[in-house]
This record gives C-alpha cells, structure tokens and sequence, in this order.
C-alpha cells in the first residue's frame, strides 16, 4: 500500500534457531483461573503499588488493589473475583530470587467483573487519558514494563515527536506472543496506535516487524486499509537479533541511532510494543485494567502454545496446561537470549512476562567449560552497541573498572549475541553485570562517603564557629571596652 | 545455569585452529612436491616438540592437560615454526626452536590468549641469531640440484648430518631467491640479469612461488569461512605491493617488481597466517590495517636494506609491541556516539 520504506542497517547480529514454530500452531488459548494467584505490587518501573485492600476482603475482578505513587508507578488490580488470603513477602519472578509484597488472591470461581465501562476517550483531554491508563496499570508489555502514561506526557510544544514506532519486532528466539496479537487483534493494535499518535501529536506510525512473520505482516497491513488509517507503514525488517531491541529497531525503521542514556523522544520519535498499544486500546476502548496477557508457553512441553494468563497465575499450572515434559529442570522467563531462570515455579506471572519456556539439559545444554579468550573479536563484530567485548571482558576480568566505563561498559544492552558466538565459550554477559554491579556499588558507596564527609565537614565548622563565637562573647563579657570608662576615672587612678 | 544467554554456538578454540591448519595443507602439498618431502619430517618434529613442551609446560604451571592440549593451537606454531625454517635443518634446530616458541614465548607468558608476542616468529628470531649457517641453507627445488636426494637420504641427513658420497650440501641447498637477490645486486648486477638464474621461476622463485600460491588459496579459504578478516592480509599485501611497486617504478633495474615480493619468502604466510594470529594483533578493524601495514613497511625494508634473508619475523615482532598501542588509539565511535544530533535538546 506503501512505497517501501528505505531500511538501515545496524552493526553485528546474529541468527540463532529461531524455534517460533512450535508456539504458533494454535490459536491464543485461555489458561485456566488458577487456585491461587500471587499478585506482586512491583510489577513495573518505577514505585511499588501501595496495597489499599485488607486481608480476608472480597475483590472484583478488575479492582484496584494496588494504587500507584509517585510521578512513575503504576496500578495493581485483582485479576479475577475473590478473596486476599494474604499480604506478604513471597518470592517474585525476578533474577534475585528476592521477595517482596505480593497478595495471595483466593478466587471464587465467579470471574465478577466490577463494573466498568468503556470510556469516551476522544472528547477527554490528555492528562485525563493518562490518568485513566495509569489507573489502569497499563505499562510496556516489551519486558521494561515503563508506565505507558509516563512515555505519553513528552509531547509538548519542547518536544517534538513526529514518529511513532511500533515494536513488533520479536527477535528474541521461542517468544511468538507478538506474533499471535499481531496475528488476532491488529485492528485493536491499530485503534490503540491511533490514541497515542493523537496524544504524541506524531505524524507517522512505522510498524517494525521481523520478515518471520509474513502471517502478522498480512494481517496488520490489511487491518490498516480496512480501518482507512493514514500514514501508518508496516514495515517488514529483517530478521536478526537484537532486531527488535528498541534503539536497534528505530536505527533500522529511520536510521537514527540513539545513543545510550539518551532517550528516542530527543530525536522526536517514540516507540511501544504492539501488545502495548493493545492494551492502552482495551483500557480505554473497553474500561478493562491491565489483569491478563498474552504470555508463550513453549520449550519442553507437549503443546507449545500461547495463552492469556491472568496475572498472579502461579508459572507450574500454566506450564503444566501445555503438558510439562518428564525431563524439565527449571523455567525461563522471557527468551533463552536474555531471559532468566525462575527461583521457583511457584512465582506468579507477571505484566513482564512475556514468555515461558520450560528447560531440559537436551533444549539447553550446559556450554563446555570456558577457555581464555583468543580476541579472535567475533564478539566485536555481532556486537549491536558496537562495542568491544573482547576489552570489556578484560577490563571486568581484573576489576580494571574505570578502564571498563572508559570503554562504554554501560552501552551494553546484554544482548548476549557475544556469548553466543564466543569460541572460546566465555559467559561474557555475566562478566558485564557483574562489572556493572560493582561499579553500580562503589558510585553508591561513593556518594554516601561523600554526603557523610559533607556533613562531618559542616558539623566540624558549625562546631568550630560555635566555640569561636563563644570565646568572642566570653571575652566581651570578661574585658569590657576601654572606652567606657568615665574620664574622670582615669584621672583617678593616675 | 542461572543468567542468559542459555543459547550458544556450538564453536571452540580446537575447531578454529584446526580450520587453519587444514587451510595450510595446499601449501604445505605443493611445498613436498616441489622441493621433497623433508619438509613433513620437519612438521611431524615440530608438532611432536610442540605437544610434548605444551604437556610439560601445562603440568608445571599446575593447568589441566585438558582442554588446553587439544586446542590445536600448539600444533599450529609447531607448523608456522616448521614452515619459515629450511627442511634440511638439522632436527635439533626445529626442537630447539619449537621448545623456546612453546615454552618461552607462549606458556610463560601464560599460555593461550596471553602471549604478546607471536610464539612462531619468536622461536624463528631465536634460531636465526643463534644458528644462522643452519637457517639460510634452503633446500634446492626438485630438478635444479645436481643430485636431489631421495626421502631416505633427506631423513639421514636431518637425523646424522651425513651425506650421501656423492653429494655435498652445496649442491642440494642453495640460498632463497629473495637472499640471493640481495647478495647479487651487491656485485652490480640488475634484477633483470639475476632473474636468468635458475632458481627463479615466472614472477618469483622456481617452485617456492607455487607454494605461496598455495598458501593464498588457504588464505581465500579462510576469508571465505570468516576465520579471519579481509583487514590484515589486505592491509599487508596491499602495503607490501605500494612501497615494492614505488621502488621498483624509481629504478627497476635495482628494485624487484611487487609481484615478487608478494610471492616470496613468507609474504602469503604472513598475510593469512602469522600476522593474522588473533592473540597477538589489533582487535580494531583500523588498528588491524595499521598493524598489516606497518608490517608490511618493514618486511620491505629488512627485506631490501637489512641483513636478514627475509623481514616477516622480525616486522611481526616489532608490530606485535605495538598491538596494546594500536589498540587503545583506533578504539572505533560506538552505536549512536559517531555525531547524530538530537533535534529535542532541551531534555536531559
């Protein structure tokens, strides 16, 4: 419909097994109301929800049971009918293994929705659309989980947004849950699309999406021209990973490159996931809070297949839906490239869970043990921040971490596409976090040094000052002037 | 497995050492057909000395005999040592020189990956200070000897030094083309004169440019498998070609065309193999030409105004100082850091 758009390139990439196929045979299907939910209250960036319901009280399905603080934060609500048996520290779904707050949801088995409507959304004004998407707990559904209404308030006469991307990008390998949105609601994909053109007051809409997915490509391009949309162009990129990274994606779509620590509105563009703009759609369109999401189960399980899983839904019942395989040892969250191993199976599913992939010795095999580095610099070249791995290794290696920064330490995305095709098999990302981390520690370190150092410094010279006003007051007191004394006093004493 | 990624590409160390040294063999072929098979005793001398020095080296410094044995990587110094030094020389030459490549210029320095300088180039510099009657007596090529030897009398005489009755080591060793080149033009001859001379064959020497030939379709092999990068040979043989082809432009009857250059001595075996070491050059796709080129400039120069036979030894060497320099110096601009302008400058 289009004029193909001039595509970019970005530096390195790499081509793992994609293993997309096996999820995308089957509708997106319901997972069952779990016995149990466990809802965390930090589910996104920025501030813990704050809890306003008690133990033993009766929630709605769509209730508020977490209200958002801060400028960035975002709402918690029940994900179906039923009772809060519990608030507590419980492990989260999180590389740490760490606890936090969560609420044990009880559900009755009723799915009662509390009432809601959907909302009139064109005749309201801006902030009020934001604040309805931030009680609705709409956040990036990518995996930053960012309050989407965070990234809708830079459009102001200093920023000048006239693109808005869409990521549909899905490079990491196993992962299709884009794939089947794309596939099943682009039209609800494009409504919510045109909502944030309208509050970005962007001109164009560019779709990015992997040439793996002729099936999304056809059906968001013909929901375009059914819905009459104008100056939205879904573009069909390559399909090498971190394509879908969102810096690499814009590079790709406009050829801007953002730099690190900078943000795309600096250069007027901004850019959301598809399932995103899905839901800031639903939110408005139907009044429905973020409760559920399309997450891919997939990996050594029977029936790899995506469903929309309440969140809270412990992981082992919807892995167990998809029929676990005898020799699963653990869980991934998110894809095999930059996902994590779940502490337990029991943690709930989260607003950033994108992907579920069950893992055996076969799927994943441990990597031989790892052999010196040789800078044979095939990191070097794969490496999409275009930096030098091979350096970065080193200089984290030997705690050289001033060196480390010097050398763009913190550009890393961790996309891992160095560990990939490492020969020597180094676990090369697990050296930049580490790094990362300590360098994270000292300047905290640091700081706090220095704030106690200020204040010891303040006290010392307020003490100081203190006893010198002290002698000074002392010493009129004792000695007074001179000058007081009468004349004829003086005459006196001679 | 606790942290990401999970998925690898199942490549290793061994198998791209091994890569090399099969990229080798079209050299290392035409080598024992043109000037017999001594050079294979050399090579099974040296991969025997390489390995034995690695196991001994490995067990001393309190390292694993595995997987650091099977890397491959001892086998291919042993090679490159093998290759730059006369297939005639006695057998303690190579095991002297291949002990001091391993056990000095590699694993003292910390083994695989730590060594600054090229373990090969180093056990060769060693030999051709040492012992430099043993390492300028080439082999002649088949058919231009008086008398070549059979592989019995090859085996006999790297073994005990002794020749058959009929022979001298004169008439079965001759110096390189690139050696006699120089010491003729000492006595007022013009290339043109010294090319008449058998040793030499259509651009360079008599069979030894077959053999570069050989060792550039290894190298094109390794290109084509991404073993190696197009920086480095590029950079050398396009540098090696300028300076030669400057020179011989001037005053060719003084200066050898490049052609010559590039098909003698151990120019291709430095383009594709020795300077393309990863350990031991630049890591900057910019520092790798620089590094290519600065060694390119002195190959010439010890080639054509030095005493040594050949510069690639010690041009390596020289530049492998370099490398941590060349590095820090050409570190390339990083993704979104090459000037874009943000057009919202206002934000932070």
């Amino acid at each position: 419909m289009n004029a193909p758009l001039p595509l970019h390139k970005f530096h390195g990439g790499i081509h793992p097994p994609t293993h997309k196929a096996q999820s995308t045979q089957h509708p997106i299907g319901q997972a069952k109301i779990p016995a149990q939910l466990i809802i965390p209250f930090y589910q996104h960036a920025g501030n813990q929800a704050k809890p306003i319901v008690a133990v033993g009280e009766r929630v709605l399905k769509g209730q508020m049971i977490g209200m958002p603080q801060g400028h960035i934060s975002s709402a918690i609500h029940a994900s179906t009918s039923g009772t809060i048996s519990a608030l507590d520290m419980q492990t989260i779904a999180h590389p740490s293994g760490l606890q936090d707050l969560c609420a044990t949801l009880l559900p009755d088995g009723l799915d009662e929705w509390i009432a809601h409507a959907p909302l009139d959304y064109p005749t309201m004004t801006a902030d009020e659309i934001r604040h309805a998407l931030r009680m609705a707990g709409v956040v990036g559904l990518g995996g930053a989980t960012f309050p989407s209404d965070v990234k809708l308030s830079r459009s102001d006469a200093k920023h000048v947004i006239h693109t808005l991307v869409l990521n549909g990008a899905e490079c990491e390998p196993y992962i299709t849950c884009d794939d089947m949105v794309m596939r099943e609601r682009a039209a609800e994909i494009l409504n919510g699309a045109e909502i944030v053109r309208g509050l970005l007051r962007a001109e164009k809409i560019l779709i990015g999406i992997e040439d793996n997915k002729p099936q999304a490509i056809a059906a968001l391009q013909q929901a375009a021209m059914q819905g009459a949309h104008q100056n939205i162009h879904v573009v069909a990129v390559p399909t090498i990973y971190p394509g879908g990274g969102e810096k690499q994606l814009l590079r790709v779509l406009t050829g801007i490159e953002v730099p690190a620590h900078q943000r795309p509105t600096d250069f007027g563009l901004q850019c959301f996931n598809v399932a995103t703009v899905y839901q800031i759609w639903r939110a408005l369109a139907l009044g429905e809070p973020l409760i559920s999401r399309i997450v891919t189960v997939t990996g050594n399980v029977r029936q790899a297949q995506n469903y929309e899983v309440l969140l809270g839904t412990p992981v082992l019942e919807i892995v167990a839906q998809a029929g676990i395989l005898p020799d699963t040892h653990s869980y991934i969250m998110g894809g095999p490239m930059m996902g994590f191993t779940l502490p337990t199976d029991a943690v709930g599913v989260i607003k950033a869970s994108n992907c579920i992939i069950a893992a055996s010795a076969k799927l994943f095999p441990p990597p031989p043990p790892a052999m010196p580095c040789i800078r044979c610099t095939r990191c070097a070249d794969v490496c999409p921040a275009e930096l030098q791995p091979q350096d970065l290794f080193w200089f984290a290696k030997s705690k050289n971490f001033e060196q480390a920064k010097k050398y763009n330490l913190f550009d890393c995305i961790e996309c891992g596409a160095c560990n990939y095709v490492c020969p020597s098999q180094i676990p090369l990302v697990q050296y930049y976090r580490f790094a990362k981390g300590e360098i994270r520690t000292q300047n905290k370190e640091q700081a706090n040094a220095d704030t106690a150092r200020q204040r010891f410094e303040f006290r010392f010279s307020r003490i100081e000052r203190e006893k010198q006003e002290k002698a000074a007051k002392l010493a009129a007191r004792e000695k007074p002037a001179p000058t007081e004394l009468p004349i004829s006093d003086k005459v006196n004493e001679l | 497995m606790n942290s990401s990624p999970f998925l690898t590409q199942p490549s290793s160390v061994s198998i791209i050492m091994l890569k090399v040294l099969l990229a080798l063999i079209p050299g290392i072929a035409l080598y024992a057909w043109y000037f017999g098979p001594a050079i294979l005793v050399s090579l099974t001398l040296a991969s025997v000395t390489a390995l034995f020095t690695e196991a001994v080296m490995l067990k001393l410094r309190n390292r694993p005999l595995q997987p650091f044995l099977t890397d491959n990587s001892a086998l291919l110094t042993a090679w490159l040592l093998a290759l730059s030094i006369p297939p005639l020389a006695p057998w303690w030459l190579v095991v002297v020189g291949t002990m001091f490549a391993i056990a000095i210029a590699k694993q003292l320095y910390g083994g695989l990956g730590s060594n600054l300088f090229n373990p090969a180039m180093v056990g060769y510099a060693v030999l051709i200070i040492s012992f430099p009657a043993h390492m300028t007596a080439w082999l002649s090529p088949l058919g231009l000897g008086s008398t070549p030897l059979s592989f019995a009398e090859q085996l006999r005489y790297i073994f005990t030094s002794s020749l058959p009755s009929n022979s001298t080591l004169d008439a079965i060793t001759a110096a390189t083309p690139l050696d006699t080149l120089k010491t003729q033009l000492h006595l007022d001859r013009t290339v043109q004169h010294i090319f008449e001379m058998p040793i030499y064959g259509h651009i360079a020497g008599h069979g030894s440019e077959i053999v570069a030939l050989g060792f550039l379709i290894g190298g094109i092999y390794l290109l084509a498998s991404r073993i190696i990068s197009w920086h480095l040979p590029a950079a050398f043989l396009g540098t090696l070609f300028l300076t030669a082809g400057i020179f011989y432009l001037v005053d060719p009857a003084h200066y050898a065309p490049p052609l010559f250059h590039w098909f003698s001595g151990a120019s291709m075996l430095a383009a594709f193999f020795i300077l393309t070491d990863p350990v031991t050059s630049p890591t900057t796709p910019k520092g790798k030409i620089i590094f290519a080129a600065g060694a390119a400039l002195l190959t010439y120069i010890i080639r054509v105004f030095g005493g040594f036979p050949d510069g690639i030894a010690f041009a390596t060497l020289l530049m492998n100082i370099c490398v941590p320099l060349i590095d820090a110096a050409t570190q390339p601009a990083v993704f979104g850091k090459k000037g874009t302008v943000p057009i919202n400058k206002e934000s932070k």
